[in-house]
C-alpha cells in the first residue's frame, strides 16, 4: 500500500504543478508548447524499459516490451525533433536582428 | 551496491525538475528552444536512471538489452525521419501521429503487464485492486488516444472524410455502446485481473474513433490537444502499472498542462469543450439552423493588375493569412511580395487570427519558415483597432476568421466567435480558389460588401502574378 498511497501524492502534486506551469502562453507558442508536451507523454518509454527488463525470458513479452519501446520513442525523438525544428525558425530571425 | 539506489532517485529528481523547467520554458518565446532541449536531456536522463538502476539491482540479461536496443533504434530512427522529412504544413497530423504512438505504447505496457503478471505480486487486497484498476485505465485512455489521434491524422490528411451517420443521433448510441462495453470490461478486469482485457481494447478503440470521426476540421486542433492530454494520462496510468513515481509526476504534468492548453484554444475560437466533442461538426449544425445562409448578391471580382494598381498607392497593408495560404505554399511568395511593397516604403504587417491555420500558433511557424520578421505578426487585439486607419487588407485563404457575422448575426452560428475586423479597412482584397465556403461551411458577408474585391485563384498562383505586375508597376524599385 505504501507505494500506491505515495504516488497518488505524487499524481495529485504533478497535476498541480502541471496546471500551474503554462498560465500564460503566447499563441504563437500553442503548437510547438504542444508538440513538445507531447513529446514528454512520450515519458511511458520508461514502462517499456522497465517491462522488457523484468520479463526475464518471457519472449512475448519481450517483443511487447520492445513494440512498446519503439512507439514510445517514435513519439519522443519524433517529438523532440519537429519541436526544434519549429522552435529554429522563431530564433533564427531573433540572431539576425 | 547500495549507492545505487539513492543514485537513481537523485536522477529522477532531477529528471522531474528539468521536465518542469522544459514544459515552463516552451510558453516563453525567449527560451523555448533551450527548455525543449532540456527536456529531451531529461528523458535522456530518466531512461538512464532506470537503465542504472536495473543493471546495479536484479541486473539486465542480454536477451533484454538485444530487445530494447532493437526497440530504441527501429522506433527512433523512424522518428527522426518523420520529422526530418515532414512539411511544416502537416505539424497538426504529425502531433496527432505522435501522440498517437505514446497512447499506443502505454496500451501495450498495460497489456504486457496484465498478461503476464510478475511473481512479486502486489502488496495486499488493496494494492492488486488499485493496480488493476492503473491497468483499466490505461487501457482505456491509450486506446482512446490512439485510434482518435489517427482518426484525427487521417481526417486532416484528407484520408478520411466525415460519414454521414456520424452526423445522426446514431453515433451517440454508438459511442454510449462502446463505453458500456468498455466499463463492462474494465469492471471485468478489476476483478480477476484477465479476464476483460481484449473486451477494454476494443471497446476503447472503437470509442475514440466513433468520439474523433464526426468532428469537422475546424474543431480538430481541439481534438488534438485534448487527445495529447490523454496520452498524458494514460503514461502516468502506465506509471502506476509499473511503480514508477518519475513516470506519474511526467504524465500528471503533461496531462494537466494539455488540458489547460485545450481551454486556451478553446477561447480562441469560443468554442466550449463540451460542444466540441458533442456538438460534431460545425458545419452540419448550420446548415440544419438555417443561420447566415442564402447566396451572395453583390460579388465583386478583379484581377492581380487592379490588386497592384491598388496595393500601389497603398500606405497600410494589412496581410490576413489562412490555411489556404499554407495549402498553396505561398508563404514564400507572399513574403517576396511584402519585400516589394516594404521597398517602396508601404508599411505591411500580418494580421494573426489565434486560430489562422490549423491549431494555434500554426500560422506563426509558417510565416517565420518564409522568414518573415516576428515583429511583423500582430495579435487579433493588438491588430483589430488598426483597420479603419488601413487602406488594403489582403485576405488569403482565411474565411471564417474574417466573417463579419461572427459580430453581426445572432443567428450566425459563427456568432460570439472573435474575428477580424476587416471590414473597417478601406479596400479588402479576398484571394480564393472559388466561391466555396469556409470551413464551417458558412456564407462570408464580408465577400458581399462594397468594399471587398474577389481575386479569384490558387493563392500561390495569384501572388506570383501580383509580384509581377508590381514589379511592371515599378513598385520599389525607384526608393
Amino acid at each position: 500500500m505504501s507505494f500506491f498511497s505515495e504516488a497518488l501524492w505524487v499524481l495529485l502534486l504533478g497535476s498541480l504543478l502541471g496546471l500551474e506551469l503554462i498560465g500564460k502562453v503566447p499563441p504563437t507558442l500553442h503548437t510547438p508548447l504542444m508538440s513538445g508536451a507531447n513529446a514528454i507523454s512520450g515519458i511511458t518509454m520508461l514502462a517499456a524499459l522497465t517491462l522488457i527488463i523484468k520479463s526475464g525470458d518471457n519472449l512475448p513479452l519481450l517483443i511487447i516490451g520492445s513494440i512498446s519501446l519503439g512507439f514510445a520513442l517514435f513519439n519522443v525523438i519524433g517529438g523532440f525533433l519537429v519541436t526544434d525544428r519549429m522552435l529554429a525558425m522563431f530564433s533564427r530571425k531573433k540572431t539576425r536582428k | 551496491m547500495t549507492f545505487i539506489a539513492p543514485v537513481k532517485f537523485a536522477i529522477d529528481l532531477l529528471a522531474v525538475l528539468l521536465l518542469a523547467l522544459g514544459i515552463k520554458g516552451l510558453s516563453k518565446v525567449r527560451s523555448a528552444r533551450d527548455a525543449n532541449r532540456l527536456a529531451a536531456i531529461a528523458m535522456i536522463l530518466a531512461a538512464f536512471g532506470v537503465l542504472l538502476n536495473s543493471q546495479g539491482t536484479i541486473g539486465i540479461s542480454i536477451n533484454s538489452w538485444v530487445w530494447i536496443i532493437g526497440g530504441t533504434l527501429i522506433g527512433g530512427l523512424l522518428g527522426a525521419l518523420t520529422a526530418k522529412r515532414v512539411p511544416m504544413t502537416a505539424m497538426p497530423e504529425i502531433v496527432a501521429l505522435f501522440n498517437g504512438c505514446g497512447g499506443m505504447s502505454s496500451l501495450l505496457v498495460a497489456l504486457g503487464v496484465a498478461l503476464f503478471p510478475s511473481e512479486e505480486g502486489a502488496d495486499g487486497v488493496v494494492g492488486e485492486l488499485i493496480r488493476n484498476f492503473s491497468i483499466v485505465v490505461s487501457l482505456f485512455v491509450g486506446a482512446i488516444t490512439f485510434s482518435g489521434s489517427i482518426v484525427a491524422m487521417a481526417k486532416l490528411q484528407g484520408w478520411l472524410s466525415t460519414p454521414s451517420w456520424t452526423q445522426s443521433k446514431a453515433r451517440h448510441f454508438f459511442n454510449i455502446l462502446c463505453a458500456v462495453i468498455a466499463l463492462i470490461g474494465g469492471i471485468y478486469l478489476l476483478i480477476d485481473g484477465q479476464n476483460g482485457l481484449f473486451l477494454i481494447v476494443v471497446a476503447s478503440s472503437l470509442l475514440g474513433i466513433g468520439v474523433t470521426l464526426p468532428i469537422g476540421g475546424a474543431d480538430m486542433p481541439v481534438v488534438i490537444s485534448l487527445l495529447n492530454s490523454y496520452s498524458g494520462v494514460a503514461a502516468a496510468a502506465a506509471g502506476f502499472v509499473v511503480g514508477s513515481q518519475l513516470l506519474i509526476v511526467a504524465g500528471a504534468m503533461v496531462g494537466a498542462a494539455g488540458l489547460i492548453l485545450t481551454q486556451v484554444m478553446c477561447d480562441g475560437m469560443n468554442r466550449s469543450l463540451v460542444s466540441v466533442l458533442f456538438g460534431g461538426a460545425l458545419g452540419t449544425s448550420s446548415v440544419s439552423s438555417g443561420g447566415g445562409g442564402g447566396e451572395y448578391t453583390n460579388i465583386t471580382s478583379c484581377s492581380p493588375e487592379e490588386c497592384a494598381l491598388t496595393l500601389e498607392a497603398a500606405e497600410r497593408v494589412v496581410i490576413v493569412p489562412g490555411y489556404g495560404l499554407a495549402v498553396a505554399q505561398a508563404q514564400h511568395t507572399l513574403r517576396e511580395v511584402t519585400r516589394v511593397l516594404e521597398s517602396a516604403d508601404i508599411e505591411v504587417t500580418y494580421a494573426i487570427h489565434p486560430v489562422a491555420g490549423r491549431m494555434p500558433g500554426h500560422m506563426n511557424v509558417l510565416l517565420a519558415e518564409a522568414d518573415v520578421p516576428y515583429e511583423q505578426l500582430k495579435e487579433m487585439d493588438v491588430i483589430n483597432p488598426e483597420f479603419p486607419a488601413t487602406d488594403v487588407v489582403l485576405v488569403l485563404g482565411a474565411n471564417d476568421v474574417v466573417n463579419p457575422q461572427a459580430k453581426n448575426d445572432q443567428t450566425s452560428p459563427l456568432y460570439g466567435m472573435p474575428v477580424l475586423d476587416v471590414q473597417e479597412a478601406r479596400t479588402v482584397f479576398v484571394v480564393k480558389r472559388g466561391m466555396s465556403a469556409g470551413y464551417s461551411g458558412i456564407k462570408n458577408d464580408l465577400f458581399d460588401l462594397q468594399n471587398t474585391s474577389m481575386v479569384f485563384g490558387d493563392a500561390k498562383k495569384v501572388l506570383g502574378d501580383l509580384l509581377l505586375e508590381l514589379k511592371e508597376l515599378g513598385v520599389g524599385s525607384k526608393g
